[in-house]
């Protein structure tokens, strides 16, 4: 399951970054990523909500320390929809 | 495929698969890449995939020459919200329009600023434009319900606002400028009583726009209906509260392909690269099936089936863009002679032989066809649309020549109107007299209208409609629609009886009955075949077995019609009285008492309802109607009566 959302995120930041060999891990953070700043961090959610098709408020978005506090959040999401 | 909507940029195929491997490839070539970015825009783009296009094309416009053929173009931005997504958006959208496009921004909420300082930013650049993308909730447009003067100094100052920063771009850099109009909110206040009370949000962004659209006519600036747009979209898709909040983003950027993509159409028109020409495929494409294996009689078109309607709807589209000054062209894999014949023999075709520029029916392969139109029309190829249902014809097209626009088409014929006229292959800036001088159409409509307003009665108004009812005796070419009607007429329908289309086809040339197939056109359209009379000989009488109507055209005397021209045969053959039966079902209430309406006497009614009536051919008199009538067909030993017009 977690496996499964963090590759899905693999291909959503790859797209969002136009980075084919980027890759992730549960610790990655913004200053990992080059070109990871605020606007970045918005097209970035907007595609991770459409690819996941679940709705994240500015609070919940604006939260976030690492890859893997996404995941958990997008894997509890997904459980109570 | 079908399923994309107008927010996915359904009308273009999908984007490769390796579309980020060839974004790569792109940024290490040489030479001139415009035809390949170019080719990569013409694909549907979602955000992440503009964006890194985009990239490509920024890195690309480094080296001289490396973005050729697109043409150059510089547009500046001004707002009062974020533009950061709007530009990479922009610059990857140009390219399918084949612009080279490179944006500059203002200060956030500097619209006023960035166009009256000489110094700005934009000023200095000199941009070939000026997008003015404001968003209402920046605008002084300060909501009171129930204020009328409130409403109208709120709207005159939001409106002054946009004359300022038109004024000042207008003095200091000359460009031309774009003014978008205001998205409607979403959010109701009273519910739909804010459209009728002055001074509510929905009233002052609707006043706006249509004081803005004003400024703009008779202008050099032109208007991006960002209103509209956001309507395709659907508004509820296009605001989202939790961007604004987050960094003041005016739309959703799911709605960001979409309003590029009208931007840019936009800046194309500006720039002359609007298309000029749409070439139709016929077969499934104009008409439903194989005019070559179905023959005349085979092919579905027109009214009263919902297949036959949806290809009505992809002539009158062609037809309208026609009458707005756009070329017609045909390029269909047929024999020159089949391909033709439903433009010249089938009654219920809009599109005819004269409506086109060019007549391709053969059977080279597209692309060549493709090269002959636009030559014949001394035009490039990047002025043709190809409307062609066929997805290999359209894929063939695409790879021979990316020039030539070929819209992707949904399964269901019934959406190609809206797939073709929401790509915007035809957006113009302008309407000159000269395009609406090609618009028979056009001058015909302001006729009707003129009439609808001279008709006092609903006599009147019917004989303003110019309606002519043809009759023939059933034939070949009829036949499809007539077993249509029978089988399905539920209404206006005296007996109901329901005939297979073997049994229709042996009453074409059974003597002892008397057949009709009735159309129907006037000045708003063609209707096509309403009605279906059968009558049998019996001794000295004609029993009318069936009798039926399409309800759209009840009220229009069309009945009366039809049974003076059943008394006329009638009478020509010696027949001395018409027996009317009234069978009753569920469904056929409606005509019930038709024939004591029309004046035959009952000769018996049963318990059940149902009832005989006759009419003393002598006896009868014709009526004054509010309609002509013609005869096109001419059944076999009969001979062919000139047309009478009643006065």
């Amino acid at each position: 399951m977690e496996d499964a959302i963090l590759a899905r995120l693999t291909e959503i930041f790859r797209e969002v970054f136009g980075e084919r060999s980027l890759s992730l891990s549960r610790e990655t953070t913004a200053s990992d990523i080059k070109g990871w700043d605020s606007l970045a961090h918005i097209t970035l959610m907007l595609s991770v909500q459409r690819a996941f098709r679940v709705r994240l408020s500015a609070a919940e978005t604006s939260q976030l320390k690492d890859v893997g506090t996404l995941a958990d959040l997008l894997g509890s999401k997904q459980r109570r929809s | 495929m079908s399923e994309r909507a107008l927010t996915g940029l359904s009308w273009l195929p999908r984007a490769p698969d390796d579309f980020f491997a060839q974004c790569e490839a792109l940024e290490r070539s040489t030479g001139p890449a415009g035809r390949t970015v170019r080719a990569l825009a013409s694909t549907a783009l979602d955000e992440n995939r503009l964006n890194r296009l985009a990239k490509v094309v920024a890195a690309l416009r480094a080296a001289p020459d490396a973005l050729r053929p697109l043409t150059p173009f510089s547009l500046g931005i001004v707002s009062n919200a974020t533009t950061h997504f709007l530009v990479p958006a922009l610059v990857a959208t140009a390219a399918r329009h084949g612009l080279a496009l490179e944006c500059i921004e203002g200060g956030f909420d500097q619209a006023l600023q960035d166009a009256c300082d000489p110094g700005s930013p934009i000023n200095r650049a000199r941009p070939d434009a000026v997008l003015i993308a404001l968003d209402h909730r920046g605008l002084p447009l300060r909501a009171a319900p129930g204020d009328e003067q409130a409403e109208e100094a709120s709207v005159t100052a939001a409106v002054a606002h946009v004359d300022a920063v038109r004024r000042g771009l207008a003095a200091n850099c000359g460009a031309t400028c774009i003014v978008q109009t205001l998205a409607r909110p979403v959010e109701p206040l009273f519910g739909s009583f804010d459209a009728v009370l002055p001074g509510t949000v929905r009233r002052l962004v609707e006043g706006f726009n249509r004081r803005i659209a004003e400024r703009v006519r008779g202008s050099a600036d032109l208007l991006l209906d960002t209103a509209v747009v956001a309507e395709s979209a659907g508004l509820a898709e296009w605001h989202d509260p939790t961007l604004w909040n987050i960094g003041k983003i005016a739309f959703a950027n799911a709605c960001l392909p979409l309003y590029a993509e009208a931007a840019c159409r936009l800046i194309a028109a500006l720039r002359g690269k609007s298309r000029r020409c749409l070439v139709l495929d016929l077969d499934d494409t104009l008409w439903g099936g194989v005019i070559g294996d179905d023959g005349l009689a085979g092919i579905v078109l027109g009214q009263g089936d919902p297949t036959g309607e949806a290809f009505l709807q992809v002539q009158r589209a062609a037809l309208a863009l026609r009458e707005r000054g756009i070329a017609l062209a045909v390029c269909s894999k047929n024999e020159d002679e089949i391909a033709r014949a439903p433009f010249r023999n089938c009654p219920e075709m809009l599109l005819r032989e004269d409506h086109f520029s060019v007549f391709c029916a053969n059977w080279e392969d597209k692309a060549t066809n493709l090269r002959t139109i636009a030559k014949a029309l001394s035009v490039g190829l990047e002025s043709l649309v190809l409307l062609d249902n066929n997805p290999v014809e359209r894929g063939l097209v695409r790879s021979l020549l990316p020039e030539v626009a070929v819209p992707e088409l949904p399964d269901d014929p019934a959406l190609y109107p809206r797939t073709l006229l929401s790509a915007g292959y035809f957006e113009a800036i302008a309407f000159s007299t000269e395009d609406r001088g090609r618009a028979d159409a056009y001058r015909d409509n302001a006729r009707r209208e003129v009439l609808k307003e001279a008709a006092t009665s609903v006599e009147e108004y019917l004989r303003s409609l110019k309606t002519v009812v043809d009759f023939r005796p059933f034939d070949a070419d009829g036949r499809a629609r007539i077993a249509q009607l029978i089988a399905k007429s539920n209404q206006f329908n005296l007996t109901t009886r329901r005939y297979a289309e073997a049994e229709i086809a042996r009453m074409e040339s059974d003597s002892t009955r008397f057949t009709l197939q009735v159309r129907l056109a006037d000045a708003l359209g063609d209707a096509g075949m309403i009605c279906v009379v059968i009558c049998v000989q019996e001794g000295e009488d004609w029993r009318i077995d069936t009798w039926l109507m399409s309800c759209r055209v009840l009220g229009r005397k069309v009945e009366e019609a039809v049974l003076d021209e059943l008394v006329r045969n009638a009478r020509e053959r010696g027949v001395r009285r018409l027996i009317g039966t009234y069978l009753p079902t569920e469904r056929n209430r409606l005509v019930e008492d038709l024939y004591g309406r029309l004046g035959f006497a009952l000769l018996e009614r049963k318990d059940n309802g149902t009832a005989h009536w006759a009419l003393a051919v002598n006896a009868y008199t014709a009526r004054d109607l509010p309609l002509s009538v013609s005869r096109s067909g001419n059944p076999a030993g009969r001979p062919s009566p000139a047309p009478d017009r009643h006065p």
